[in-house]
């Protein structure tokens, strides 16, 4: 027995973090990566410097780069709002529809989640090319809200379900119309789920590949392709110090977010 | 509470409908037209004909499995960890499970060129001890393909699993415990059958995402290893192929779709859902 114990408590912690080590390895490596102060990718780096980060916000050098950071950074606040504007207020009337009704919307709402975004994008490419839409900006923020929405959806919807229905009736009763209700009363308690999804849609529309790839033009690069392009062609060390760029923003992010987003609470 | 919810609904019904079914009922039905203008099964046809395509069908769906089983290898401890860990280390788990995922996947695939690269940890290590004779790229297989998707995919596993167990009451195991079974056996019979309903369900996130991760299958496995997310992107953007892209899309959405429905049914199999 106590032979058992000691080796199950040796397998569980020993092997346990180590795994854990492994899933946050890369993200150390990049961000160490970013300081380095050599020429190649060479780990771990021989010298530390900012050089990557003056070469990165060289208004000259890395033009390029920062109008793909710039196109990234309108897509995914557009999407943000786009998701605000249409899943928002669909969480909440999704809590109060009849059963029935919802065993078809939800899955109907959900589903682009669980579709490969790349399917998606070439559906959305085709589709669009039918009705003689071209590739464009809009078109890639259209798509980012529709693969993207249902992330904002699910995280309103965890709040929603837990709104004290008293305090809407009180509002009603006091004859507060349902729409001005739902502005000042259901609005303001529902700004953690808000928040939470605003994050996750945000992060998401600034990382997508697959769907930016078939709707946007030649001339809108965006961020993701640009650093795929540039690791594909000449491994440059900007994409280090983009790299910890991003990790940074993670990490801000989670930090304000981390107590909406503990999967207990969302799931 | 079943009062006035269409109206809040209806925009967001409106825009997957039109955005997103649509689309997929286009796709479809481009799948079935011919070059010629007509309808018919020849891109279906020509696709099955064809042993490259079949080959890149078959180690796409490979490389989906290979994730899952190393993504639930690697996963286990930690999902183990998490049952035994006190709440402030579940929540420092559940952060550092939580960084990662929201850490863009092209950095990521970044990092793993850094680790794998010539000039990386790993191959200096593997010459210095004598396994390889110089360092040398260990990029552009198929093992570090599984190994960099298994790095990025394993918080979708992760995180439905901790959610279950989060919500399951631990008087069980002392239950177990009084009874007089060993940690072994209460992992076995106890916490292992807890966790089905979790794990099964990341069993379907990490499939689908291994399976269609267009960056990562690309940077890693090199233009020698190709799956079909770049079959259909070079169908699309170098041939302008797209009806035989849309076929391949749709064997694609079909087969991991199949796949994932028959993971997603022995979630709600009675003798596991009576867990959860």
């Amino acid at each position: 027995m106590a032979n058992g114990d000691r080796l199950y408590r040796a397998v569980v912690f020993g092997l346990g973090w180590l795994a854990v080590a492994f899933m946050v390895a890369p993200v150390a490596v990049g961000l160490v990566m970013s300081f380095t102060a050599g020429q190649t990718l060479k780990f771990p780096p021989d010298g530390f410097s900012l050089r990557w980060y003056t070469a990165l916000f060289d208004p000259v050098r890395s033009a390029p780069i920062h109008t793909a950071i710039w196109n990234s950074l309108q897509i995914a606040v557009l999407t943000v709002l786009g998701a605000f504007l249409f899943a928002m207020p669909a969480a909440y009337g999704a809590t109060r529809l009849k059963g029935k009704v919802s065993a078809i919307v939800e899955p109907l709402m959900l589903a682009p989640l669980v579709l490969p975004t790349l399917v998606y994008g070439l559906a959305a490419l085709i589709a669009f090319s039918n009705i003689g839409l071209r590739p464009s900006l809009p078109l890639v923020v259209l798509g980012h809200v529709v693969v993207f929405g249902p992330l904002m959806y699910r995280a309103c919807i965890a709040i929603a379900q837990r709104l004290d229905p008293s305090l809407e009736e009180a509002s009603t009763l006091l004859g507060v119309g349902a729409f001005m209700t739902f502005l000042r009363i259901t609005l303001p308690l529902m700004v953690p789920g808000i928040l939470a999804g605003a994050f996750l849609v945000f992060m998401q529309s600034l990382d997508n590949v697959s769907v930016s790839l078939f709707l946007a033009d030649a001339r809108t690069s965006v961020l993701p392709l640009r650093m795929f392009q540039m690791i594909e062609e000449s491994l440059d060390v900007r994409v280090a110090a983009i790299s910890g760029v991003l990790i940074g923003v993670v990490f801000v992010g989670l930090f304000f977010a981390r107590r909406v987003l503990e999967p207990a609470r969302s799931a | 509470m079943t009062r006035g919810g269409i109206p809040f609904v209806a925009p967001m019904l409106a825009l997957s409908i039109a955005g997103f079914l649509v689309p997929l009922v286009v796709l479809a039905a481009f799948s079935f037209s011919d070059p010629a203008g007509g309808f018919g099964m020849a891109n279906y046809v020509k696709l099955f004909a064809d042993p490259l395509a079949l080959q890149v069908l078959f180690d796409t769906l490979a490389l989906g499995f290979k994730v899952v089983a190393s993504t639930t290898l690697i996963g286990l401890p930690i999902i183990l960890l998490f049952w035994h860990a006190g709440p402030r280390e579940r929540s420092l788990i559940v952060f550092l499970t939580l960084l990662p995922m929201l850490v863009s996947n092209v950095v990521r695939t970044f990092a793993w060129i850094v680790i794998l690269g010539r000039q990386g940890p790993v191959s200096q290590t593997l010459a210095q001890l004598g396994f390889i004779p110089a360092p040398r790229s260990l990029l552009f297989n198929e093992t570090a393909v599984v190994v960099v998707l298994s790095q990025i995919e394993l918080p979708l596993l992760l995180l439905p699993v901790m959610a279950v167990l989060s919500r399951t009451d631990r008087s069980l195991v002392s239950a177990a415990e009084t009874l007089g079974a060993g940690p072994w056996r209460i992992l076995a019979t106890v916490i292992l059958p807890l966790a089905a309903p979790g794990i099964l369900a990341g069993w379907v996130l990490v499939f689908a995402s291994a399976t269609t991760s267009y960056v990562t299958q690309s940077v890693i496995g090199g233009a020698r290893h190709i799956y079909l997310p770049q079959y259909i992107y070079r169908e699309v953007g170098v041939l302008f192929q797209w009806p035989s892209a849309a076929a391949i899309a749709f064997v694609l959405l079909a087969t991991t779709g199949i796949i994932m429905a028959a993971m997603a049914m022995l979630a709600r199999h009675p003798r596991l859902a009576s867990h959860g």
